[in-house]
């Protein structure tokens, strides 16, 4: 397109813009409505990762060792499980913290550490706190610990229990809760877009209709398709601009108001903070979503009054 | 110029409105069509405007058959063509003067070039002094004026009016027919739809009388009769 089809299909779509007032508020109503509810689901999701992120890092499997274990065996098997792939970290608890942490723990209770001081040696084995890179590995993980596995070697009297196999149910559970809600998070996420989608293509396809006639006027004198269509596209995209500011405004007293009522609930989870250290991923995100619905929908609901 | 070759129009529905139209029309003419409504005058515009397409027969201007133009080719074919409306179509968010420019612009003409012409057109006539004024501003006189300056805006071969003075009072139809012959005495060919006794027969020039989809006369110096 030449330069001067360029600048008069601008002029033409900015002038649109302001003459038809009326039909800009209004698709620019919809379509904030449209990407608030896109941006709001954005913010769940963030906070629904979170909260599973925090679940997620409070599992872990222990191997506990006996109390005849030696240090060098607890080492060699916390460095055999490192340098395993699913292992995302191992912590070592030695003999002394543990019985550390006990005393720590049952610090009222007298008639316990009573019992304890009248054993007279340490009761507790070391133990490592295996974490894994995901939820699903854990009984892999679980799988080279036990007896048949090559891993152990020599070490495999040095193991007391590890005690995968009682928190295995919790384990299942949580998996196939992450699994089930990230299968109804894309279906829903899908629903969501395609009927944003859907209410914008018919808001814009309603503003459209009302100059049908004009169209067909435009077409008679002369005027070819792109001519027609480059003023309805620069209306659409700037209907999605100015609905991408609008939103990303309102979200931002929004967020610090969810913030002070949730801080707490969430256990240090920022909304507001979060919003802002994505705020320029989350404003292409919906400049783009807005301008590709926008322009779509224009170019789909022109077309039909272009076959003359 | 243009050539309509045996052309009927039947719809769907049983309903012919155009029965075996054969007709010529020259350059430089200025031909009235009259008949009562329904007698097939819009479709016979509307044909050569490819708004309608024939179900048999073929309209042909110069060498090309119209309704086999595509793309390109059609809007460089509209852009011969200047159309005035009953109903005006003026585009209501523009003024007059981009009502005008709009044809010239659409045209891919410069902007110094439509800086000039839109005002000289506009001052034909004789709007010069309402051109920033909207279509809602304007009498229903105006806005034909306005749409006769965007039409004849592209020096086009042919003007087509289709019952211009069907909304207007006595007084602005005559300026308004003065105006078409005026283009027309410049050499502009003009196809005039009217159901207006008093401009036909004033004119004296050709009239191509129309009755249920056929041409029942066609008098090159002829009085409207029906």
């Amino acid at each position: 397109m030449k330069p001067v089809l360029w600048k008069r299909t601008i002029l033409a779509g900015l002038r649109g813009f302001y003459r038809n007032r009326t039909v800009s508020l209004s698709s620019i109503f919809i379509l904030t409505i449209t990407l608030s509810i896109v941006t709001s689901f954005y913010l769940f999701r963030a906070v629904f990762d979170y909260t599973l992120e925090q679940v997620k890092e409070k599992v872990d499997v222990r191997v506990y060792f006996t109390t005849d274990a030696t240090e060098q065996q607890v080492t060699d098997i916390k460095a055999k499980l490192l340098g395993l792939s699913d292992v995302k970290s191992v912590e070592y608890t030695s003999r002394e913290q543990a019985l550390e942490d006990f005393k720590k723990k049952h610090v009222g209770d007298q008639l316990t550490l009573q019992a304890l001081d009248e054993l007279g040696t340490n009761p507790f084995g070391a133990s490592l706190s295996v974490a894994a890179k995901d939820i699903s590995r854990y009984s892999a993980i679980a799988d080279q610990l036990s007896e048949g596995s090559g891993l152990l070697g020599d070490n495999k009297s040095a193991i007391d229990k590890v005690n995968y196999y009682q928190i295995k149910d919790s384990i299942d559970k949580l998996n196939s809760i992450i699994g089930w809600t990230n299968t109804v998070g894309f279906w829903l996420s899908i629903v969501f877009v395609l009927m944003s989608c859907m209410i914008v293509y018919n808001t814009i396809r309603l503003a459209i209709f009302v100059y049908r006639d004009e169209i067909a006027v435009m077409k008679l004198v002369g005027a070819s398709n792109m001519f027609i269509r480059g003023p309805f596209i620069v209306e659409a995209l700037l209907y999605a601009l100015v609905a991408t500011v609008l939103t990303l405004a309102i979200f931002f007293p929004a967020t610090v108001w969810v913030t002070k009522k949730t801080i707490f609930f969430f256990e240090g989870l920022n909304i507001n903070a979060f919003y802002l250290s994505h705020f320029v991923e989350l404003a292409l995100t919906l400049l783009i979503f807005g301008s590709l619905l926008t322009v779509i929908s224009s170019f789909l609901a022109v077309r039909k009054y272009l076959k003359i | 110029m243009l050539y309509f070759d045996r052309v009927s129009k039947e719809y769907e529905n049983g309903n012919k409105v155009l029965s075996d139209i054969s007709l010529t029309i020259h350059k430089g003419e200025l031909v009235s069509v009259v008949g009562h409504s329904g007698a097939g005058k819009t479709t016979l515009i509307k044909m050569l405007l490819a708004e309608e397409f024939p179900t048999e027969g073929t309209v042909s201007f110069n060498s090309d058959d119209i309704h086999t133009l595509r793309g390109k080719d059609m809007t460089n074919y509209r852009r011969k063509v200047g159309v005035v409306f009953q109903d005006f179509r003026l585009i209501p968010n523009k003024t007059a003067y981009e009502n005008v420019a709009f044809a010239m612009e659409a045209a891919g003409r410069h902007d110094d070039e439509i800086e000039e012409d839109v005002p000289h057109v506009l001052d034909l006539v004789d709007l010069k002094d309402k051109m920033l004024h909207f279509p809602h501003q304007l009498s229903g006189g105006e806005q034909q004026r306005v749409a006769i300056a965007r039409a004849i805006i592209n020096r086009p071969e042919i003007i087509i009016a289709d019952e211009p003075t069907g909304n207007l009072d006595p007084l602005n139809t005559y300026d308004i027919v003065q105006i078409l012959k005026k283009i027309n005495d410049l050499g502009t060919t003009v196809i005039l739809t009217t159901h207006n006794k008093g401009i036909v027969d004033n004119l004296g020039r050709r009239v191509i009388t129309m009755e249920n989809g056929k041409i029942t006369r066609d008098q090159k110096s002829g009085k409207f009769t029906l």
